[in-house]
């Protein structure tokens, strides 16, 4: 099967947010990258299903050269193949997802793997706007999946519940935490990864959508006020909740 | 010109934010001069479906067939997108729910164009709609506008207020779109709910327990606080990473931004990736030993204490206040 997976590169979770100088974006300065999240249950989903079915996992990433650490990681859990199509400017999940639904279709890819949502922008749309521009069915927030010849059974999850997707192959499935345990990259999977190509190509242009105005940190807090140091609190605590806030 | 509220329901039931989507959509028709049509997919739903008009829309479209009970994300957003076109809609709002941020993006692509998600706020400055979006799982918050001809915006839950119903029923107008097999390539086909458990991202009152409880067999405890405020039981990440509970409950950047009116935090310090997750709720109380826990400086309300004491203390008060 020919499997491809997607892959973001994020600042990861421990990044305070600053804004920079354009007034729109994070302050980088000092901030540590990582393989999005959601994106390694993807990887390691992507990897299973070559267990199973044979085939190759060509995981995908775009942005600029930095991306490349995180497609490193991903050939270094086991992905065959990595390329990085390349582009450096601001896009919007449509632009990105377009120009990854036109490799993916260059590609011939039968199923498609990719994270809920990239934990900077927090947009989850990637996923279903690659599914609806290659016409093919998309299932969300996917917490158990088997995949049987041509076939998809998939559990997502919903508001006090799940979902069970029946959905046929080809499909994009968007991974969310609890699918699976991500691996760690083995030694030999960090040694084999250095010999591993990555494939270099110029993304392939796309309009934004969505424009960004400016980015603000949220109005701050003011600490509150500590009602007492013991279980004899708790009167106090329930009678302001009640009469001041207002919310019991 | 007109703005399409899709009204999500379940079951025949309305969400609570369905009632939020068509009064978000009244509020900013106000300014845009526009009229407000509700939208609601399934399957024997035309009997609800009038009462929307208490919420400000002017007409409701009803879309209903046995195969649109369950929720399929291929036949829904073609319907979405379908009466879209008909209508010639220039703004849709969705709720930011399990449904609609499955649905948007591709209701997006078949209407060519922009779809901003999980917005907390729309503002309308001569006649282009603002909305501010949480990034960084809150940490920071972002305006944006959409700049195709049509535009998207998914609303998160519990943030817009819906008031209460003026009791207007709205004229209903059943439609019928064409639906090949094809249509439900994807398609749900069984929903597992959780026994009575209601979900954080629902939920108005949310209890949250941390590493700082020990051990998951100390959860019991949260859990009958929570019981006692009909709310949601949520965990940090450590706790959920320690397999004391599912990740469903994981309030944070990887797991739920949650905005209820209140969240009581137990034995969580307070990590910057959990703070992300749940400052925007209305009232925070926070319940530690260490007084110098991240937690306090977001708090509202703070109790420096062993969880083990306050926490069934609390419970008993609550159920004292509730029983009067």
């Amino acid at each position: 099967m020919k499997i491809l997976v997607f892959v973001n590169h994020v600042p990861d979770t421990e990044t305070k947010v600053k804004v920079g100088a354009d007034g729109k974006s994070i302050d980088t300065a000092g901030v540590n990258y990582m393989l999005n999240p959601y994106d390694e249950f993807a990887v390691e989903e992507a990897l299973r299903t070559k267990q199973a079915f044979g085939g190759e996992v060509v995981v995908v990433s775009l942005g600029g050269d930095a991306n490349k650490e995180t497609l490193r990681k991903s050939l270094a859990m086991g992905c065959d193949k990595a390329v990085l199509l390349k582009d450096q400017s601001v896009r919007d999940s449509f632009a990105v997802a377009s120009s990854l639904a036109a490799y993916a279709k260059e590609y011939g890819a039968e199923i498609i793997f990719c994270g809920k949502q990239s934990i900077d922008y927090d947009d989850a749309q990637v996923g279903g706007i690659v599914a609806e521009l290659l016409g093919w069915p998309s299932i969300s927030v996917v917490v158990k999946l088997e995949v049987t010849d041509g076939n998809i059974i998939a559990e997502r999850e919903i508001e006090g519940g799940h979902e069970i997707v029946h959905a046929k192959l080809p499909a994009v499935v968007i991974a969310q935490k609890g699918l699976n345990e991500p691996r760690y990259p083995s030694l030999k999977g960090i040694m084999d990864a250095k010999r591993k190509p990555i494939e270099e190509k110029s993304a392939s242009p796309a309009d934004n959508r969505v424009e960004v105005l400016a980015l603000r940190q949220p109005p701050a807090k003011a600490a509150g006020k500590i009602v007492g140091t013991d279980a004899s609190a708790a009167a106090e605590l329930v009678r302001l909740l009640h009469e001041e806030a207002k919310v019991i | 010109m007109k703005i399409l509220a899709f009204a999500e329901q379940r079951n025949g039931q309305f969400k609570k934010v369905a009632f939020e989507v068509v009064k978000a959509a009244q509020t900013i028709s106000e300014q845009l001069n526009a009229e407000v049509i509700a939208l609601v997919v399934g399957n024997n739903i035309s009997s609800i479906a009038g009462q929307l008009g208490g919420y400000g829309a002017a007409k409701v479209i009803c879309v209903e067939e046995p195969r649109l009970e369950l929720y399929s994300t291929t036949a829904y957003a073609k319907v979405i997108a379908e009466i879209a076109k008909a209508e010639s809609a220039e703004v849709l709002l969705l709720p930011a729910s399990a449904m609609g941020k499955d649905v948007a993006p591709r209701v997006a692509v078949k209407l060519n164009a922009g779809l901003a998600v999980d917005c907390t706020a729309l503002s309308v400055n001569n006649g282009t709609i603002t909305a501010t979006r949480p990034v960084y799982a809150g940490k920071g918050l972002v305006d944006v506008v959409v700049k195709t001809p049509v535009k998207l915006f998914s609303l998160r839950p519990n943030v817009f207020t819906a008031g209460n119903s003026n009791g207007t029923p709205a004229p209903v107008d059943i439609r019928k779109v064409e639906l090949s097999d094809t249509d439900f390539s994807a398609a749900v086909k069984e929903v597992k709910q959780s026994s009575g458990k209601k979900d954080v991202a629902e939920a108005d009152i949310i209890v949250s327990g941390g590493r700082g409880l020990k051990g998951p067999e100390n959860f019991k405890m949260i859990e009958e606080l929570a019981a006692s405020l009909g709310a949601a039981v949520g965990a940090s990440r450590a706790v959920v990473d320690a397999g004391w509970r599912p990740h469903d409950e994981q309030v944070g950047q990887t797991g739920k931004t949650v905005s209820p009116s209140l969240y009581i935090a137990v034995a969580i310090s307070g990590a910057v990736q959990h703070l992300a997750g749940m400052s925007s709720s209305k009232y925070i109380v926070a319940i530690n030993k260490d007084k110098e826990a991240p937690i306090f400086s977001v708090a509202d309300y703070g109790i420096v204490g062993d969880a083990f004491e306050v926490v069934p203390a609390i419970t008993a008060e609550v159920k004292k206040l509730l029983s009067k």
